[in-house]
């Protein structure tokens, strides 16, 4: 590489190269469909058993009981009174959360899904305490 | 000539974390020079006691953002040992594609890193680019670029599909020709021989003296990888070479790192074509023990030991963490010395140090100008007055 004027092939392949960067945020970046991003939860499948807050290691999880609880089915007469179900709620902080997804691997009804999504920056501290109901 | 010491770092533009070097200064000259640690302490191995196996892994894989991978191997290695699991070949295959794209992406990072420090931006720019293709191979096999969470107790946690080995196999072909050139440029180049060469000359002798590892050791000629020596996961099966170099100096350092790349392509196509069909995972009890167990770990920046000891609980006793780079730290000011102010900077990047994950705390008397040395009874002892100033007595436990 003791030649002058070495850098002249180098400069002329890189002239016409791909552009290495891409224009985010103008171009949405795109990740691969397995990515861990933000966990979304699904109410209707959760039977609130906790075991993703007790799987959590940085405690980013909250199972509290819905405010409103569905009324109970109609019993058929002369059969045993069946409880309703329960409905829950899921309190994820965002600013806890370390996007391992091992709360997706312990739900046992898969009430917990781990989306694509990144870009959960904000300048509020309040939005980053989500209530999905 | 009068003697000047001076301090370089904590906050310095050519350190990447906080760090203090003391120098003493001959003119341009370094004459003596000490490491003093402590500045990003973070309790992880206190932490790592109230947590449970599982939480552990994600809190020791935070131990390093570079080297996740191997330390919550490592980790797990120690885990499984004591539960005594088997764990399935499928899943020992996937560990060592991950810890060499790991391997991969760590020099490469250091190579951009190392650029940077002989004020050869280019060479920065090139090979944080190619980066991007074994952060991408990442991604694509473990959901995330740094934090890959692949390892659980008992395997892993996502399996490699064919279509995933192919995209992997084509990434690590435009990676092969990429090192091509990067070792034509290392050891060609004039920009590069001139900052390298006879740059923090760290002799074999003396290497073997201050116990170097990884590659500041290989570079020094010394024969210390783990993988070869002390087989793990899949490597004892595996056909690949342990890079020596015998210059001692940062060239060395460059080379063996380099070369360790085309390794690595190697080793990551033996595993992808092995690849043995059945489970990724075996399950494992929560609570696991009692016992013990100590492992090492070949390390992107060298070997990594992990201590375990487990009490029939769900939760670790004792996990104790000694990363690559404490173990080259000693040997640091030993190459700062006879060398000069400028090639500092360079030296030091050299051993591709990483002061969070090695960093110890200790407690510096000002007035008695000591250090000093609490044993356990000492610590427990200022625990429970720290809590009873706040209002919680804990001296009954």
């Amino acid at each position: 590489m003791k030649k002058p004027g070495r850098v002249l092939g180098e400069m002329l392949e890189n002239l016409f190269a791909k552009k290495a960067t891409s224009n985010y945020p103008f171009t949405k970046a795109v990740v691969d469909a397995r990515y861990r991003g933000r966990i979304a939860f699904e109410s209707d499948k959760c039977i609130g058993c906790k075991m993703c807050v007790r799987a959590c290691p940085s405690k980013a999880i909250e199972i509290p009981l819905s405010a409103e609880q569905p009324a109970a089915a109609p019993i058929p007469e002369g059969s045993a009174p069946v409880p309703a179900k329960k409905k829950f709620d899921c309190i994820m902080s965002l600013d806890r959360c370390i996007y391992c997804s091992q709360c997706v691997d312990v739900c046992p009804k898969k009430a917990l899904i781990s989306t694509t999504d990144f870009e959960l920056a904000h300048t509020d501290r309040k939005l980053l305490r989500l209530h999905y109901k | 000539m009068t003697k000047m010491t001076i301090p370089l770092g904590p906050q310095h533009p050519a350190l990447k974390e906080p760090v203090n070097f003391s120098l003493v200064l001959e003119g341009e000259q370094i004459t003596g020079s000490t490491v003093n640690l402590g500045y990003n302490h973070r309790g992880i191995e206190k932490a790592a006691e109230s947590r449970t196996y599982l939480q552990d892994i994600y809190l020791l894989e935070r131990v390093c953002g570079i080297c996740s991978h191997s330390h919550t191997t490592c980790y797990l290695t120690c885990v499984e040992e004591i539960a005594k699991a088997e764990v399935p070949e499928r899943a020992k295959a996937i560990r060592t594609i991950v810890a060499e794209l790991e391997r991969i992406h760590s020099h490469l990072l250091w190579l951009g890193i190392a650029g940077y420090e002989m004020g050869f931006e280019t060479l920065f720019m090139y090979s944080w680019r190619d980066r991007e293709q074994v952060l991408d191979c990442l991604e694509l096999v473990s959901g995330n670029r740094v934090h890959y969470a692949m390892n659980t107790i008992g395997g892993v946690r996502r399996d490699i599909t064919p279509e995933q080995k192919t995209e992997i196999l084509r990434r690590v072909s435009i990676l092969e020709e990429r090192t091509k050139y990067y070792i034509k440029l290392g050891t060609e180049e004039a920009t590069v021989l001139a900052r390298t060469q006879n740059v923090g000359l760290l002799p074999h002798d003396v290497a073997m003296n201050l116990g170097t590892i990884g590659p500041t050791g290989r570079a020094s000629g010394i024969k210390c990888d783990v993988r070869k020596h002390e087989p793990y996961l899949l490597y004892g099966k595996l056909d690949f070479k342990e890079i020596t170099h015998d210059t001692n100096d940062v060239f060395g350092r460059l080379v063996v790192r380099v070369l360790e790349l085309v390794e690595s392509y190697k080793i990551i196509r033996q595993v992808l074509n092995y690849l043995p069909d059945g489970p990724i995972a075996v399950k494992v009890p929560a609570k696991i023990g009692p016992g013990e167990a100590t492992n090492r770990y070949e390390a992107p920046r060298g070997e990594d030991i992990h201590y375990v000891k487990a009490n029939g609980t769900d939760k670790p006793e004792r996990v104790k963490v000694r990363a690559p780079t404490m173990a080259n730290y000693v040997a640091v000011p030993y190459m700062l010395n006879s060398g000069y102010l400028a090639d500092a900077p360079m030296t030091i990047a050299a051993i591709d140090p990483c002061m969070s994950c090695t960093d110890r705390a200790m407690v510096y008397d000002t007035k008695k100008n000591k250090v000093r040395i609490y044993g356990w009874d000492d610590l427990r002892k200022l625990g429970i007055e720290h809590y009873k100033k706040r209002g919680v007595d804990f001296s009954k436990l």
